[in-house]
């Protein structure tokens, strides 16, 4: 078998993507206008698949602070933290992330996926289990295979399926790691997170939970549904991401802990990476400060999607999960989808595709992002192009109400 | 304790059911080639396979795992070590 011929089956996928005219896969944003909108094909498009939650890329402080930390400290570290030192706002970030979560301490890492590997691989070898929610994302199932941990999977947002998998490890349970997310990326659904909390102190473990999509979100000061849930003890780490709600690039996670701090001599995603740009961190800084304080970008963002999910819901869309930041339409098969999304595009609002086996059971999505600098014009706007392609479809969507 | 034929016998059920009886399974059957599972399939198998024998099975034994028979291999071992 030559090298490329595992490509084959990619080959013929694309070309059916690109009989479309346009690859979801790639497509290219010409010009950046705001963070709900850009220029696609020469025009002006809604961007409404972006996980820019709180609207942060424009924020005027954070470019501000990104401004000064390249004048002042250069546009790259050029190596790692490990072998090429910290910058001293490597450290204050990771000093104002445990804060923020009251934890004793955060390691930074350079990407939010580098953030799930670096930790399991960190935290986790050949010798120890993982117990992770079958719907979590690719980084969590690399980072295991990255660590070479034995993996087991417990069925999706199911406590129960966990207790049992938990229970036939016997004695291995009280140091195993359970994995879940705050907001499941496909879906956006929520970890039934008190219910895992309580398995979890049955059995002994320890927790993590990834916030990516639920950091800035939820939560009185936006710590995600650990916050939420009231559970924020019971979470021994929190991996979170700056590159949704945050806007930048990076990741982290926060625990109490001592092991963290060690953790990191034992990362190779943390080792063998160049650090964050001193721009990135300070943008991040300031976003960071923003997020906490920001209430009523969470009530805008709350309001957005609210919005959002009940005329989905009116027109008889069926939709993954009840109202939140991730929106996301199951479709019937990956053709439909596609051309949904199409002409979404041709309508002026850009989502995004997803297709199996990216999903859960094998589903076709249409998942929208929602983002709380989302105008309410904007919102009609998407609203009105969902509308049109139900009655291009010939359903009528008049008397349907919230039942569907 | 599981024995080999036993697990083999639930293991051709299991996939059978999967699989709307499209494809006659046996023990060469190749659970990809063969039975057109993707990789999140057969991620799922492990799943009803573990309640189905009560045992563990790490998602980490599947780059061994090529035919039904291999599966019922490794479940036989770990049923044993269990």
């Amino acid at each position: 078998m030559g090298l490329f011929d595992k490509f084959d089956g990619l080959a013929a996928a694309r070309r059916e993507l690109q009989a479309l005219g346009i690859d979801p896969f790639g497509v290219e944003i010409e010009r950046i206008v705001s963070p709900t909108e850009g220029i696609i094909r020469g025009r002006p498009t809604i961007l409404a698949g972006t996980n820019n939650y709180l609207g942060l890329t424009f924020n005027a402080e954070c470019i501000a602070a990104a401004h000064r930390a390249l004048d002042a400290e250069g546009t790259g570290t050029t190596g790692s933290r490990m072998a090429n030192g910290s910058y001293a706002s490597h450290r204050r970030l990771e000093e104002e992330l445990a804060a923020f979560y009251g934890k004793r301490d955060a390691i930074v890492f350079s990407t939010g996926y580098q953030a799930n590997l670096g930790m399991l691989a960190g935290l986790t070898g050949p010798n120890d289990v993982v117990l992770l929610d079958a719907d979590c994302h690719a980084s969590i199932y690399d980072g295991c295979r990255l660590a070479g941990a034995e993996v087991i999977r417990f069925r999706h947002n199911n406590a129960a399926d966990l207790d049992r998998r938990m229970r036939r490890l016997g004695p291995r349970a009280a140091d195993a790691l359970i994995l879940v997310e705050g907001i499941y990326s496909m879906l956006g659904d929520r970890a039934p997170l008190a219910d895992i909390v309580a398995v979890k102190r049955e059995h002994g473990g320890y927790l993590l939970v990834d916030e990516a999509h639920s950091l800035g979100v939820l939560g009185e000061r936006g710590r995600g549904l650990v916050e939420e849930t009231g559970v924020l003890a019971d979470a021994d780490f929190i991996v979170g991401t700056f590159s949704k709600s945050l806007g930048g690039t990076g990741g982290f996670c926060v625990s109490d802990l001592p092991a963290l701090d060690l953790a990191r001599y034992a990362s190779r995603p943390y080792i063998f990476t160049a650090s964050p740009a001193p721009a990135t961190i300070a943008s991040t800084r300031a976003a960071l400060a923003i997020l906490a304080a920001g209430r009523e970008l969470r009530a805008r963002l709350r309001a957005n999607f609210e919005r959002l999910h009940a005329a989905l819901t009116a027109m008889g869309y069926t939709l993954g999960a009840p109202p939140g930041p991730v929106i996301a339409v199951v479709q019937g098969d990956r053709s439909e989808a596609l051309q949904f999304w199409n002409r979404l595009l041709q309508r002026g609002v850009y989502v995004n595709l997803m297709l199996p086996p990216a999903t859960p059971d094998g589903v076709s999505l249409i998942r929208c992002s929602v983002s709380a600098a989302h105008s309410p014009a904007q919102i009609d706007a998407v609203c009105a192009a969902f509308a049109d392609l139900r009655a291009a479809a010939g359903v009528s969507t008049a008397g349907r109400g919230a039942a569907a | 304790m599981l024995a080999y034929p036993q697990i083999l016998a639930e293991l051709c059920d299991e996939l059978a059911a999967l699989t709307q009886r499209r494809v006659a399974v046996g023990e060469d059957t190749d659970l990809l080639g063969d039975l057109k599972l993707d990789s999140l399939q057969v991620m799922n198998l492990l799943l009803q396979v573990e309640d189905r024998f009560d045992i563990s099975i790490p998602v980490s034994i599947l780059p061994d795992v090529r035919t039904v028979k291999d599966l019922a291999l490794q479940i036989e071992n770990l049923a044993r070590e269990g």
